[in-house]
């Protein structure tokens, strides 16, 4: 049969649908609360020229690019002779696959009807990989963990055992880290069953030609939406805690035509922990905000990717060099898209929201009995928390969400049941949005409480305490980060620091920017702040001149 | 033993009645009346009844299922409700999951929780995970919340504290508290509503409850007053989301339990075919004018689910809505009906819903003004729909308009034909709805090759041929009755309640005590209520765990005898829990410990009893009334289908694809690779030709 463009259209809309079912498989199936909360895993289809097809949106835009440009290594390292049906490969290096050793990416070729037609790929966040565990403390790559360079996880269906026993060895938690590759090794077989499925129905033999089909509008339609920026040269610097000193962020963004350049030259250099970010990583979220800005209807793929060319420079900490730490390199990732909206907003004012909290306060707690000798048994506890994010052009910031990752936040009740401590409160954070004609989104105060018999240590690397998130056109800036006790004991925002029982922590998340002047802002939405207390009295006087 | 019943299922749209009595199935269709819904509903039975010669006074037993609840919610027009909570926890209903559903939406919006922040009050109190109290709530603190409640003009008002599934003495004491201060006051707790671990659903569940409650309340009332002074003397039973009955009185104080009760039927009539027609594994295909729902029937009962999502800002989008923790017929739905509108996007892809032009304007053919090109447009196009005898000749549709439809909105944009434009859009449909429908099997494990389509609702015969071909099925079912499924369905509903708990067990530290005694009150909890709608009649119970890998995030349903647990059950739980995993996801994971979380537990009435159609062994071929030219998907290709009116058909006809079944309220399309069988019941079976016997 021969398709036509519907047919086409047909089967692309057939390709995400299974690379969506791929990546929900693995959410309910993975170990890793990053990957069931945070849908910290991506999944996508590939062509045999290692172009991305398709690939299912999930919560972490940081795996975008990250995974349409890693089957290229892969063919490249396996060598197109020695690809064979029955192969599955695997890889964490940080610089090919998406930024840290944490994220494991499997690709799997799919041959039909005797060739080899393209790639499943997929990546998920596991629960460990040894090394010094998940954190920032790590000086050189190879403290970080495991790393298993580009290899045959498995060869014409058989797993290699040495392989299993290597990563059995050098983790700390063997059965959910070997389960979670067998899981991506699964997700990938059922997405090549499906794709089988659909060449049968349309009786196609190759998928080149749908290949070019998709490529080929999504990049007509990124360039058309491209070539409505208005030309010129636009920059922005934005400055963060970072995590031994503060870090530049700087930017200059060309658009001429269809064509759109953003280089991060001006950037501070690599830090000596695992705040540093791969190139890679910088890349999928500020392409990221480029296109959320730009062409947030364009599925992505190789096509939709391709025009925006972004780069920066080696060695500055948003393109580490091998063997610089990186195991925590979204807390920086996170700040990308700020940056690159703030350089836009001189592109397509009207159209960019003000500066958000951006970095997620994530907090992971080592519970230890406090008394050594009453045999507590040991309990590791992650939260996700968001801070508010920056106003948009036509609305207030969302309050306690997730920009630009797409966490969820567990269930207190659920956290209390896995690990000892009480949350005593977990709410809105009055006052925190930064004043504006569009408020900024609220941040959030959580208090935590180690509980019987239990002390904790907790990892802070937490961000905005000393520069808060921007306001934009006369808006104000959102309440910076407070990270202290209860009783007002101020602690450091970064660093392993320890929670005595009897101690309740307490994080007050940052704000997002105001938009606009506070002047402008609709009485009506001043006296609805007021009378929900997302806003106290006396800031209403203070920022917008009310008069009860 | 035929009794005389009714089903009355009120939806957005229309009223269904269905009777059934001596003389056979009677149903009727009138317009909903959305300001006295009562009435509309008692003069729809009236009619029934009186056009089957039957007495109000003559009827045995009324089941009732309504949209109402989800209307409320979705158009806020609930009680003024407070919401009393966990200091510290103030926001729980606003916070949500804190994340965006929408990746790339900047602009998005976050739905608006039901009871604003200012009506939103904090007690001090607080219970940890094992129920024991850290905080206690004093006596005056109770007071001073209530008497700050009752001071407020509140009409409702909803308890949730933290970890009350475990300990539910400090919801209770903050109940007794307002029914001292404000006697007349409405109130819902949480551990009574939705006594399950998680604290956003449950919040939402007895927020939702308490929301709606006084107005389905006052409803329910005058419908049972109403009936009652018409002369009917049967009780009212209402259908629940789960496809049991419950009595009025627990509907009226658990309404949040009735948001899917019309959905429900129709998957209860899905489910009584599929029983009838010895169906093993089926999948329930009802498509109307804004959406199509589909659910698996396995073993004739229909899938249930412990949460679901109501009442989704963005149109059928994941995360937009509620979770509510309520036992629900499992349903996924998506905007894909007859009134679904086609559009060419920036890539030039054609997209085909979720948006619906609705019934009014309705599709541009209806001649009422609609100018946008619906799967409706696309079908008549197609030579799928006559368009002088869409419902029945009641309304005419107009080619021309669809034709001028789909050229200018998408002609233009994607450079095709009417003709290929009008094939893509009811294949974007087709494809739509078949994703779903495979992505939903995917999720429960099942290979949906071996599975019978039953299609009902205006749409699904349209489309249930293409479904089957995209999703690998050889067997359809067209059942008669079928756009009044819902309120048949309500006639073969047991009584049934389900209770949940949240008791969170490690199986490596299992105690059988403390599961004993849980589900022991969750059996007579169950129990009394099914007894009060059903007497002492048989009854069966069914007991789930939810259960999972310790580190996981999700649990699955375990299906568990029912029985009193000893420490040596614990490696038959384990195996059958690894059993369930293995299904779902074609292993198991060795050397992890595994635990519970919640329990279910439903007590049931037997299933009434169906007649079983046995297939006539003598076929014979019936003259078509015409052809007509359609347009095939499979081989892209047109062809000519014969024509025939379903009321011509008798049990053994025999009919070849391609061929077209026109009724009053849809038609049938058989496809090429088809044959179609009409049976003792009159339902249409249709089956592939390369695969029948």
């Amino acid at each position: 049969m021969n398709p036509t463009a519907i047919d086409f259209q047909i089967m692309w809309n057939r390709l995400i649908a299974v690379v969506e079912e791929q990546a929900a498989t693995l959410v309910r199936t993975a170990f890793s609360t990053s990957v069931r909360e945070a849908g910290d895993l991506s999944a996508g289809m590939f062509d045999r020229k290692c172009r991305m097809l398709a690939q299912a949106v999930t919560g972490t835009p940081g795996h975008v690019n990250a995974m349409a440009e890693s089957v290229a290594h892969f063919e490249r390292e396996i060598g197109p002779r020695n690809i064979f049906d029955g192969d599955v490969y695997i890889t964490n290096d940080p610089w090919m696959g998406t930024g840290h050793l944490h994220d494991v990416t499997m690709v799997t070729p799919v041959f039909w009807n005797g060739g080899h037609i393209g790639f499943f790929a997929c990546t998920a966040h596991v629960v460990d990989i040894g090394g010094r565990g998940f954190g920032p403390d790590a000086h050189e790559v190879f403290e970080e963990g495991l790393q298993i360079p580009i290899c045959k996880f498995a060869e014409r269906g058989s797993v290699d055992s040495l392989l299993l026993k290597m990563v059995r060895a050098n983790v700390r938690t063997p059965n959910q880290t070997v389960g979670d590759m067998y899981s991506l090794a699964a997700c990938n077989e059922a997405g090549a069953r499906r794709l089988k499925e659909m060449l049968n129905e349309f009786e196609i033999s190759d998928i080149s030609d749908l290949a070019d089909y998709i490529v080929e509008a999504s990049r007509i339609a990124t360039l058309d939406a491209i070539s409505k920026v208005p030309d010129g040269t636009y920059r922005n610097r934005m400055r963060v805690d970072g995590y031994d000193r503060p870090v530049e962020m700087e930017i200059r963004i060309d658009v001429e035509g269809e064509e759109l350049s953003a280089d991060f030259s001006g950037t501070s250099g690599t830090s000596s922990l695992g705040v540093n970010v791969p190139e890679v990583y910088t890349r999928a979220y500020a392409c990221y905000a480029l296109k959320c800005a730009i062409a947030p209807d364009v599925p992505n793929n190789a096509g939709a990717l391709a025009p925006f060319r972004i780069t920066a420079p080696e060695g500055c900490i948003l393109a580490a060099k091998r063997p610089a730490p990186v195991s925590i390199r979204h807390v920086l990732g996170h700040f990308i898209p700020d940056v690159v909206l703030g350089a836009l907003y001189f592109a397509l004012p009207g159209k960019v929201p003000a500066e958000g909290a951006s970095a997620l306060w994530n907090i992971q707690m080592s519970a230890r009995a406090a008394d050594p000798d009453s045999k507590l048994p040991a309990r590791e506890i992650l939260m996700f928390n968001s801070g508010g994010t920056g106003a948009r052009p036509d609305s207030d910031g969302l309050s306690a969400t997730a920009f630009p990752s797409g966490v969820s936040t567990m269930s207190v009740e659920a956290t209390e049941q896995v690990g000892p401590i009480t949350v005593w409160r977990k709410e809105l954070r009055q006052d925190s949005g930064g004043a504006g004609e569009h408020r900024g989104g609220l941040g959030q105060i959580v208090e935590i409480e180690p509980r019987n018999g239990y002390e904790f240590w907790f990892n802070a690397m937490f961000d905005r305490v000393d520069n808060p998130a921007r306001g934009r056109d006369g808006g104000e800036p959102g309440r910076a980060g407070v990270v202290e006790l209860a009783d007002g004991t101020k602690l450091r925002s970064k660093g392993r620091q320890l929670v005595k029982n009897g101690q309740r922590l307490r994080l007050s998340l940052p704000g997002g920017g105001g938009l606009g002047s506070p002047g402008n802002r609709d009485p009506a939405a001043i006296n609805h702040d007021v009378d929900g207390e997302y806003i106290s009295l006396e800031e209403a006087k203070r920022g917008y001149g009310f008069k009860p | 033993m035929t009794r005389i019943r009714v089903g009355v299922d009120i939806g957005g749209t229309f009223t269904d009645v269905a009777l059934d009595h001596p003389g056979g199935l009677s149903t009727y269709k009138v317009l909903t009346d959305t300001d006295r819904p009562a009435a509309a509903t008692l003069k729809g039975i009236r009619s029934v009844a009186e056009s089957s010669g039957i007495k109000l006074s003559d009827i045995e037993q009324v089941i009732h299922g309504t949209t109402l609840v989800t209307n409320s919610l979705i158009e806020r027009r609930g009680a003024r409700t407070a919401f009393i909570t966990t200091r510290g926890f103030r926001d729980v209903i606003e916070m949500r999951s804190e994340n965006r559903f929408e990746q790339y939406d900047i602009g998005l919006k976050l739905p608006i929780p039901l009871v604003p922040r200012k009506h939103r009050f904090t007690a001090r109190e607080r219970i940890g995970p094992d129920g024991e109290v850290l905080l206690p709530l004093e006596k005056a603190e109770a007071d001073r919340m209530a008497a700050r409640v009752a001071g407020g003009g509140f009409e409702s008002v909803a308890i949730g504290f933290l970890h009350s599934y475990a300990n539910e003495s400090h919801e209770i004491m903050m109940e007794r508290a307002l029914k001292k201060a404000a006697p007349r006051m409405s109130v819902s707790r949480s551990s009574a509503v939705s006594p399950q671990m998680r604290e956003l659903p449950r919040f939402n569940t007895v927020v939702a409850n308490a929301y709606v409650r006084p107005r389905i309340a006052e409803y329910l009332e005058e419908l049972s007053q109403l009936f009652r002074n018409a002369g009917v003397k049967a009780p009212i039973l209402i259908i629940h989301s789960g496809g049991g009955l419950i009595s009025l009185r627990t509907a009226a104080r658990n309404p949040v339990r009735l948001l899917e009760s019309g959905p429900a039927g129709g998957a209860i009539f899905a489910a009584g075919l599929a029983r009838a027609h010895g169906i093993g594994g089926a999948v329930s295909f009802d498509m109307g004018g804004t959406t199509a729902k589909i659910c698996l029937v396995e073993n004739g009962a229909p899938k249930t689910a412990a949460t679901f999502e109501v009442a989704r800002t963005y149109r059928f989008k994941r995360g937009s809505g509620m979770v509510i923790s309520a036992p629900v017929v499992e349903m996924v739905e998506i905007g894909a009906g007859g009134g679904s509108v086609a559009t060419v996007d920036s890539i030039g892809r054609m997209k085909v819903g979720p948006r619906s032009a609705g019934s009014e304007p309705g599709p541009a053919c209806y001649m009422r003004g609609g100018t946008e090109p619906t799967v409706t447009d696309a079908n008549l196009v197609l030579g799928k729909l006559d368009p002088n005898g869409f419902s029945g000749g009641a309304i005419p549709l107009d080619t021309k308009l669809s034709i001028e439809a789909i050229e200018t909105r998408l002609g233009s944009t994607s450079g095709l034909t009417v003709q290929e434009a009008a094939f893509a859009v009811s294949e974007m449909v087709d494809e739509n709805m078949s994703n779903a429908a495979r992505a939903h099997a995917i999720e429960n494990g099942r290979d949906l090759s071996i599975f019978t389509i039953i299609a009902f609702g205006g749409g699904a015969p349209l489309h249930a041929c293409r479904l089957a071909e995209k999703l690998g099925i050889s067997r359809i079912i067209v059942p008669p009755g079928a756009g009044v499924g819902s309120a048949i369905g309500f006639l073969r509903a047991p009584f049934s309640y389900e209770a949940a708990r949240g008791q969170f067990q490690r199986m490596d530290d299992f105690n059988p005590g403390a599961v004993n005694a849980a589900l022991e009150s969750m059996e007579s909890e169950a129990r009394s209520f099914v007894e009060e709608g059903a007497g002492d009649t048989r009854t069966f119970t069914r007991l789930v765990a939810h259960m999972r890998y310790s580190g996981q995030g999700w649990e699955i349903p375990v299906r568990l005898g029912f029985r009193k647990f000893e420490d040596a059950h614990r490696s038959a739980i384990i195996e059958a829990f690894e059993k369930s995993y293995s299904e779902l996801f074609g292993r198991t994971i060795e050397n992890l410990p595994v635990e519970i979380t919640n329990w279910s537990l439903t007590v049931s009435t037997d299933i009434p009893p169906v007649d079983r159609v046995r297939r006539r062994a003598k076929t014979m071929r019936i003259a078509a009334a015409g052809k007509r030219d359609i347009r095939e998907a499979a081989g892209r290709r047109s062809v000519s289908a014969s024509e025939f009116h379903r009321r011509d058909l008798a049990p053994g006809h025999l009919i070849d694809g391609p061929a077209i079944i026109v009724e009053d309220e849809t038609s049938t399309i058989v496809t090429s690779a088809f044959a179609a069988e009409i049976q003792e019941d009159a339902s249409i079976l249709i089956e592939r030709k390369d695969a029948s016997k």
